[in-house]
Order: C-alpha cells, then sequence, then structure tokens
C-alpha cells in the first residue's frame, strides 16, 4: 500500500477508534451511544445556528494548528500555543479597549497585528533560547504557557482594570463581528475571523512550499547539520519558525478576544484550544489544508458536545475523552502502519 | 510580627505545599531517568486527586481517621495504570513521549470530570470530611523554637514525603536496579548489550511514575483543596516537572526543589498577610518557579544535563 495512502488512512482510523472507545465508554457508563452521537450530529448540524457556531470554534483551532503545525514542519514542538493565544488574546483586546477614536480601517488591523506581535514575542523567547542555548523548546514553552496566563491575570485585574475579572468591551471599530453572519446563522457568533484563518492556511501553504525562505525552515528540520553545511542561518531560522508558529497562535488569541468574546477575563486554567491545537495539527498531517479540515472535525466536535448534556444526558466531556484518545492513536501511528502493512500484504498473497 | 512568628506560619505551609511537588517529582525523576519524558505528570496527579477524594468521600465512615492514608494507596494504583497507557503508547508503540504525554493530560482531565459528573450529577464533589488534619508530630514538638517552627501545627505528608526522597535516592544511585534504570536512560543501547531488558526497565520506570504521581495527586486533593472540580490540579504536575529538571533529574536535588517551590507557593498565598511580603505584587510569586526553570535550563543557575537518551524511543538494532 502506498505511503501516501498510508499517512492519510492513519488520522482516519485513529477518529474511528477513538468514536469507537467513546461508544465503550458510554455503554460502560449506563448511556446510550446512539442517543449520544446523534445528539452531538444534532448540536454540530441540527440547526443554522449550531453550524454558525462550529465555524466560530473552528476559527481559532486552525490558527492553533497551523501554529504547531508550522513549528512541527521545521523540527520544532511548541506546546507553548497556549501560553502565546492568551497573551495574543490580551494584545488585542488591550489595542481594542485603549483606543476609541480610530476608523475601522486602521483600529482593527492594528488590534490583529498586536495580537500576532505579542504571540510571535512569546514564541521568540523559546525560539531564542534554543538557537542559543540549546535548551529543549518543550519545556521552556510549557514555562511560557504558566507565566502567560499569570502575567494576563496580573495585566487584567492591575493595569486594564480596577481590580476586576474582565475588561471593558472592545471599541466596534476593532471587533470582527459580524451582523451579516449574525444575520445569515440566526445569530450565532460567527465573526469575519473566519477569512483570517484561512488567509493564515494559504500564508503557510505558500511559505513553507513555494519561498527559498520556508525550503531553508524545512530543511533546517530535517537535518540541522546538513544545513548548515549548505550555508544555512541554522539558529536565524530556528527562531524564525518560533516566531511564526508564536504569532499564528497569537492570532487565534485575536480570534476569541476580537471576534467571540470582545473581552478579556480573567482566567483560573487554560483555555485548552492552544492544547487541542496539539491535536488538531498531528490529526491534519501537519500540512496547511490537513489542519483545516481536523480544525473542522474537533471545532464539530466541540460545539456539538454542547447538546449532549442537554439531549442525552451525557457530560460533554465524553468528547475532550475521545479527542484525547485520538492524539493517542495518531501518535501511535507506528502501530497502526504496521498493522495496514500486515493486512495489506496478506491481501497481495 | 516577630520573625519566628513569620516562620511558624510559613514553614509549615511551605512543607505542605511541596509535599504533593516532591512525590510527583520523585514519580518523574524514575520515568525521566528510564529515557521517556513523561509531560503526563499532570495528569497523573489528576487521576490521584480524584480517586482519592471519590474513595475518601465513600468510605470515610469505614476507614475513620485512616482514611486519607488508604484513599493514597488507591491514587497510587490509579496513578499507575493510566501511566501504563503513556508506556504502551511511547514505549512499545513508539509514539512521541512529549505528544503521548499530552494526551494523557487530556485524557485525565476529561475522564474524570466525566465521571464526576456521572458520579455526583455536577461539575464538582463535596468537601471531604477525613482529610490529612493538622498535627503536633510527638517529641520532636517539644524540641525549643524548631520544635514550634516545624513540628507544630503541621501535617504528615511532607515528612513522608521527604524520607521517600531519600529512599527513593537510595534505590536510584546504590541498588543495581537503580543502575540498570539509570543506563537505560543514558545508553539503551549499551545496556541492552549488558542484558538488561530496555522495554521492561523502562515500563517499570513509567509506571512508578504513575504511581508517585497519583500519591503526589492524592496529598494535594486531601490536604489542600478537599474536593475535586476541573481546578483542582491545575500547573502542580507541570511544576513538580520543573522541580525535576531544576533538581537536575536528582531525587534529593528535585526534593529540594519542590520545597523552594512549594515555599513560593505558599508566599503567593499567604504573602500578604506577611508584613516583609505584603507589597510584592503575588504574579511575581507565582511565576517564579517557571521563570527560574527557565533560568536554570539555560545555564544561569548551573548546567542541567538530562539523561543522555531522554525522549528517543528504543529501537532493537537500530544504531
Amino acid at each position: 500500500m502506498s505511503n501516501r495512502l498510508t499517512n492519510i488512512l492513519i488520522p482516519v482510523i485513529s477518529v474511528l477508534l477513538g468514536i469507537i472507545v467513546g461508544t465503550i465508554i458510554m455503554l460502560v457508563s449506563g448511556y446510550d451511544p446512539i442517543a449520544g452521537y446523534s445528539a452531538l450530529w444534532q448540536g454540530i448540524f441540527g440547526e443554522i445556528y449550531y453550524v454558525g457556531e462550529t465555524i466560530r470554534q473552528v476559527t481559532p483551532y486552525i490558527l492553533a494548528g497551523l501554529a504547531v503545525a508550522f513549528a512541527f514542519r521545521t523540527g520544532l514542538f511548541n506546546i507553548g500555543v497556549e501560553g502565546q493565544l492568551i497573551v495574543g488574546w490580551l494584545a488585542a483586546v488591550w489595542v481594542g479597549v485603549a483606543f476609541d477614536e480610530l476608523p475601522k480601517i486602521i483600529h482593527l488591523p492594528l488590534a490583529v497585528i498586536a495580537a500576532a506581535l505579542a504571540g510571535a514575542f512569546w514564541g521568540f523567547i523559546p525560539g531564542l533560547l534554543k538557537a542559543r542555548y540549546r535548551v529543549h523548546e518543550v519545556i521552556v514553552t510549557i514555562m511560557m504557557n504558566y507565566i502567560a496566563l499569570h502575567v494576563t491575570n496580573a495585566i487584567i485585574r492591575d493595569v486594564l482594570t480596577e481590580r476586576k475579572d474582565r475588561t471593558d468591551y472592545i471599541a466596534e471599530t476593532a471587533s470582527l463581528k459580524s451582523p451579516f453572519f449574525e444575520a445569515l446563522t440566526d445569530y450565532s457568533r460567527l465573526h469575519w475571523g473566519i477569512f483570517i484563518a484561512l488567509l493564515c492556511v494559504f500564508i503557510m501553504w505558500f511559505l513553507l512550499e513555494k519561498t527559498t525562505r520556508g525550503y531553508e525552515l524545512r530543511s533546517v528540520g530535517f537535518n540541522q547539520h546538513a544545513s548548515q553545511y549548505a550555508g544555512m542561518n541554522v539558529n536565524g531560522n530556528i527562531i524564525l519558525s518560533m516566531v511564526i508558529s508564536g504569532a499564528f497562535a497569537g492570532l487565534a488569541g485575536a480570534m476569541e478576544g476580537l471576534g467571540t468574546f470582545g473581552y478579556a477575563s480573567i482566567k483560573g486554567g487554560f483555555t485548552g484550544v492552544g492544547f487541542d491545537g496539539i491535536a488538531v495539527a498531528l490529526l491534519g498531517g501537519n500540512v496547511a489544508i490537513g489542519v483545516v479540515f481536523a480544525a473542522l472535525l474537533f471545532g464539530g466536535l466541540k460545539v456539538g458536545a454542547l447538546n449532549m448534556p442537554l439531549e442525552a444526558g451525557i457530560p460533554n466531556e465524553l468528547v475532550d475523552i475521545i479527542i484525547a484518545l485520538i492524539i493517542f492513536f495518531v501518535a501511535s501511528g507506528y502501530m497502526i502502519r504496521y498493522l495496514i502493512q500486515r493486512f495489506s500484504k496478506k491481501g497481495v498473497k | 510580627m516577630g520573625f519566628i512568628d513569620i516562620l511558624t506560619i510559613l514553614i509549615p505551609s511551605t512543607l505542605l505545599w511541596a509535599s504533593p511537588l516532591i512525590f510527583t517529582a520523585l514519580g518523574g525523576a524514575f520515568s525521566e531517568r528510564s529515557g521517556v519524558v513523561n509531560i503526563g505528570l499532570e495528569g497523573l496527579m489528576v487521576i490521584g486527586a480524584f480517586s482519592s477524594i471519590v474513595f475518601n468521600l465513600a468510605f470515610a465512615e469505614t476507614f475513620g481517621a485512616a482514611t486519607p492514608w488508604v484513599a493514597l494507596l488507591i491514587a497510587m494504583v490509579m496513578g499507575a495504570l493510566l501511566a501504563v497507557l503513556h508506556a504502551v503508547a511511547s514505549i512499545t508503540f513508539r509514539a512521541d513521549q512529549v505528544v503521548s504525554g499530552v494526551a494523557i493530560n487530556l485524557l485525565a482531565i476529561g475522564l474524570t470530570l466525566f465521571l464526576v459528573k456521572r458520579i455526583y450529577g455536577k461539575g464538582q464533589t463535596d468537601i471531604i470530611s477525613e482529610g490529612f488534619g493538622k498535627v503536633d508530630v510527638p517529641f520532636l514538638n517539644k524540641i525549643p523554637v524548631i520544635g514550634d517552627i516545624f513540628f507544630s501545627n503541621t501535617y504528615w505528608p511532607p515528612f513522608v514525603a521527604i524520607l521517600v526522597s531519600v529512599i527513593v535516592w537510595f534505590i536510584m544511585f546504590k541498588t543495581p536496579f537503580g543502575l540498570r534504570l539509570r543506563s537505560v536512560g543514558e545508553h539503551p543501547m549499551a545496556a541492552d548489550t549488558m542484558g538488561i531488558n530496555v522495554t521492561k526497565m523502562r515500563y517499570i520506570g513509567v509506571i512508578i511514575s504513575g504511581a508517585f504521581a497519583g500519591v503526589g495527586g492524592g496529598v494535594y486533593a486531601q490536604s489542600i483543596s478537599s474536593d475535586f472540580s476541573h481546578a483542582t490540579i491545575s500547573g502542580q504536575g507541570f511544576m513538580a516537572l520543573a522541580a525535576l529538571i531544576f533538581g537536575k533529574w536528582h531525587p534529593l536535588g528535585a526534593m529540594g526543589a519542590a520545597l523552594f517551590f512549594g515555599f513560593a507557593q505558599s508566599l503567593s498565598i499567604i504573602g500578604s498577610s506577611i508584613p516583609l511580603f505584603e507589597n510584592i505584587p503575588s504574579v511575581y510569586l507565582l511565576i517564579a518557579p517557571y521563570v527560574l526553570t527557565i533560568l536554570a535550563l539555560t545555564g544561569f543557575i548551573g548546567r542541567a544535563d538530562a539523561p543522555k537518551a531522554l525522549g528517543t524511543p528504543y529501537i532493537k538494532g537500530n544504531r
């Protein structure tokens, strides 16, 4: 069986296995899986409102997935998407709240760029430490997540507000909200951000596949030493990769801050979007278009899950379990690949 | 408020906050010394916290004052069971160890919240009645000054944790088992050549790490949070991982780092009531462990070298 087909089969089989285990869990805990999955299905496609909400949820997933996938393609593991997302969220809202005299054509791009820059900065630090001191980016990005969480909370509490739990709403001129989409989808929170996300999908594909810089970035990811001998600036490319990855993640934060919520609030814990971004990237095979499909799946699962407690009385955490299992199965792709090869060989004989 | 008074508040609190970190970091040492990255410590703590609270609520009347200790055993078993999943994925199925760890974290929080809602019909459990209460350590609390600071009005788990760290140090550095475990993490092929079963040693390392992290979660839940919800374990697992790195993958070093992080955590909580610290914004204390870990890794606080084979699956016959 061709390698390409196997690469597509692994995510598909993983999703199926995840759903099967989800079924088993529902059966064991005394729920009706058919009711559960039909509630899930209804929660995604049942009403035009749900469809709008699904696409809204898919938007940050695409960007978070791109962030992880971009770093991955260049040999880096960015677990810090969550932190980069949070600082991006705050930066966007900060710009959105602080200026209220600007026209929309300046204000909105400014807020979006602020988010990308904040995320890029949060990615720059682990990138720099990796390039300069050979510190493993996994640990640094995890630590940066917690630093982001606590620092943004402190800024919201003490700088942006006077000991309140959330900031004011952003100015209308910085908002991504779309009355058109809202009317179209029965007043869901769907906003213009989806176009920013799709633009980024194109940017990532174009940058990695069609430019010299992208070739260098991938080359450094494949083999640092060979790239070094070929005269590439390995350290510079490592930093650049983390910066771009962080910028994608920061934009994911802007989607939440400028589109969905319109404010930033004190967080007791992580949003989870950044961690789900790892799953999205893995399932999407770390390519731009794959990320879109994986984001659609996870966004749909997350939004659809909200319907499960209402209609089938099943806790929506079931979907988190399924997502975690899908990550397990995709990560254990070696085993699935092995089994596929075994079966296909038998088919030939 | 006198200096001694400050210490009598601060030290028991430091010890209390440090003890879950110590247990979990020691667990991390077993896994990482065998060459398997364990980012899943957080999730393993979640399982420990959850199972200990559920057990505690269900059996408080049967076991009375011994309940929290029995619950720790349950947490230990549950942590070990979840760790088996990480072991299978990252050792046998050669999954990326970091990805598998992330999956463990997501799975643990999803599964436990699912079960909490299934069992109790709401997002969090009730408060337990039999926790690790405050105690005066017999005899030692009679020592002048030190007795008041360290051994009065304090808790048992920290002392157990410190004792266990010494035992772990002994096992890891003074026994054949420890030597094998470490060799598998440094140079698995050499170890394999010498007849050590790399896969088996790594499985043992990861499963022990789950058991310890489960205990860590159980200690945290039963002495600090007293119930279980989605926010019960929020970063302690990663902080334990930080302590392990900060302590240079050495059990006693990890214990020391955990004590320091416990100090930072308790300062950020009770600092506002202590004259010396009331002006420091708590955010600095909250981020201190993470910033320090980054600095330690960068080499500003002495070089920390990870086990050589950390993060790479061992494939027999590959050079």
